[in-house]
């Protein structure tokens, strides 16, 4: 069995014509994971007996000739989304030994395909970061240099696919966090459009950013278990009706923010884009310039928003319900102390700073003028999407870097700035691996970044499988 | 407003979050530095905007979703400590003397 070549449509070709069954491809993949997870680290728990159990079930599915897309299909999830009776603990020491009181809607969806869940992946705690340095648990490696981060925050979801120790993985994209760790990590990141897949379920960062996507090896493989966990739920108010996705006409026009792009980028990974662009010209597309002035104060605006809603949202965690609650004389005791206790330092920073623009006196200044800037991002969006079917950029200014190279967080929330304006508007984008930079001798993937107006996954779809490289 | 000094304890203090003393003292240098960068979107013309149209509420009826009690021992077997079907908390007001 060659993992490295697998996509979710040879396995399910292989598993339905009795090539092997799915108890021996979830056996192959524990066997890679036990071999290769030791050094890298992208998995915080590997659901072993779980696993073998749901493969069986999935054979005798598949016996009964009743297999769907992802039936006996291995496929991991980030630590964030919950699966009851099993731990999900946001890589954070506050929900360590938390355990699921109910199914998310999408880990119910693919418990109805008769999927195999492998296990729970490394993140940045709570979401927060850029290269999954920030986890209570230790750090995930990239597997194509050990001595770099993956990106994140979905890093150790996109290390396990990249290194075969998934054959897909759900992470979730708040600012970049599927995106930027698949274009470090040489794999597929879906974001879809806010509201296209339901966040019931999903350790909420920041509520109007956050959106659960899919990683993979191929375009196909990325769309393939969207498909599955697409649609509208009640159980979240935010989620799209499935009216809203109507067939959008496809005039093959890509737009690049040329101005945008002077934000800085490495040379060489620019030079790669550039490559990519002319072979999408050779297929026949017309790259045009976008004029996108608001994006300029995408990554500032941000980093007001974020924090806002990173600070509501955790506030929930206080030692009374669920997860860590340490021991005080008084219940504002045991608020701080829990609080002080169960979160790291990027997580209190975010807290600190969320307070402070949401804080009177400051509100007006710092979030509300923030939401109106979003405001003009979502319409420079709007006007580019008049005349071209997508916006493309580099995923990352640079490829993936050094463990410790960003310890100033300003340096750190700068890796987001070609994929933040993406979740201020709630649009859809994928990033496509596309060539390779060196960096100390080693060879690093780059990512191309495909950005779609709301409800456009197929448009992203169509241009991202002209961008990878023809399956052997 | 690029010279706000930030009282980083108090905001620690509304935040109901207990900071490492040598971690309010990086703070302090590292939120204003930050704060600097954001201000940067004080400088956007956005004269005449309002929230995007596309934007509105979505409400559920104000009924019960499901039989009273479906879920108590699922959630309270979750929680730190229980007085019977109530989650138990620390005394509210101190007797500390202030």
């Amino acid at each position: 069995m060659d993992l490295t070549s697998l996509t979710i449509a040879g396995a399910r070709k292989a598993l339905d014509a009795k090539e092997y069954s799915a108890l021996e491809l979830t056996n192959e993949y524990l066997d890679t994971i036990r071999k290769k997870d030791g050094e890298l680290h992208a998995y915080l728990e590997v659901w072993e007996k779980e696993a073998r159990e749901d493969a069986k079930m999935a054979d005798l599915r598949i016996a009964r000739g009743e297999a769907r897309t992802l039936t006996g299909i291995p496929i991991a999830l980030k630590d964030n989304i919950l699966v009851e009776g099993r731990i999900a603990s946001a890589a954070s020491k506050m929900l360590e030994n938390y355990r699921a009181s109910y199914d998310a809607t999408v880990v119910r969806k693919l418990k109805d395909e008769g999927a195999v869940f492998l296990g729970r992946t490394n993140m940045d705690e709570f979401a927060l970061g850029a290269s999954t340095e920030h986890s209570a648990f230790g750090p995930t490696k990239n597997p194509h240099d050990t001595s770099r981060v993956p990106g994140g925050t979905s890093g150790g979801s996109t290390a396990a696919v990249a290194a075969n120790l998934s054959l897909a993985c759900l992470g979730s994209d708040t600012g970049g966090s599927i995106r930027q760790p698949s274009a470090l990590c040489g794999v597929v990141g879906l974001k879809p459009t806010y509201g296209a897949v339901s966040r019931y379920g999903l350790i909420a960062a920041a509520s109007s950013l956050d959106q659960i996507g899919t990683i993979g090896k191929r375009v196909a493989d990325a769309r393939a278990v969207f498909d599955v966990i697409r649609g509208h739920d009640e159980k979240d108010s935010t989620s799209l009706p499935d009216s809203f996705y109507k067939g959008i006409p496809k005039r093959n026009i890509l737009g690049v923010p040329r101005g945008f792009l002077k934000e800085g980028v490495d040379a060489d990974v620019l030079a790669e884009f550039e490559k990519t662009l002319d072979s999408l010209k050779e297929k026949g597309y017309s790259i045009v310039d976008v004029e996108v002035p608001s994006f300029h104060y995408a990554l500032a605006v941000y980093y007001i928003i974020n924090p806002a809603e990173v600070s509501t949202n955790l506030a929930r965690f206080d030692g009374i319900r669920y997860g860590l609650s340490m021991q005080a004389e008084d219940i504002s005791g045991v608020y701080a102390k829990t609080r002080g206790e169960g979160f790291g330092p990027e997580v209190r920073r975010r807290i600190l700073i969320g307070t402070f623009v949401l804080s009177s006196g400051y509100a007006d200044a710092y979030y509300r003028k923030a939401r109106a800037v979003r405001e003009l991002i979502r319409g420079d969006f709007a006007r580019a999407f008049d005349s071209v079917d997508a916006i493309v950029l580099p995923t990352s200014p640079t490829p993936a870097f050094k463990f410790g190279e960003k310890s100033d967080p300003l340096a750190m929330y700068a890796a987001d700035i070609f994929t933040v304006p993406v979740n201020l508007a709630g649009v859809p984008a994928i990033s496509v691996p596309s060539g390779n930079v060196k960096r100390d001798g080693a060879t690093l993937p780059v990512g191309f970044q495909i950005i779609a107006s709301h409800g456009g996954e197929n448009t992203i779809f169509a241009i991202g499988e002209d961008v990878e490289i023809p399956s052997a | 407003m690029t010279d706000i000094v930030v009282d980083v304890a108090a905001l620690a203090s509304l935040a109901r979050l207990e900071v490492p003393k040598e971690e309010l003292e990086t703070l302090k240098r590292e939120i204003p530095t930050i704060l600097a960068f954001v201000e940067t979107i004080q400088k956007a013309d956005t004269s005449g905007l309002t929230e995007a149209d596309g934007l509105r509420n979505v409400m559920r009826s104000d009924e019960s979703a499901h039989e009273t009690g479906a879920y108590t021992e699922t959630l309270l077997s979750a929680a730190p400590t229980r007085k019977g079907d109530r989650i138990a908390v620390k005394q509210v007001i101190s007797r500390k003397k202030s």
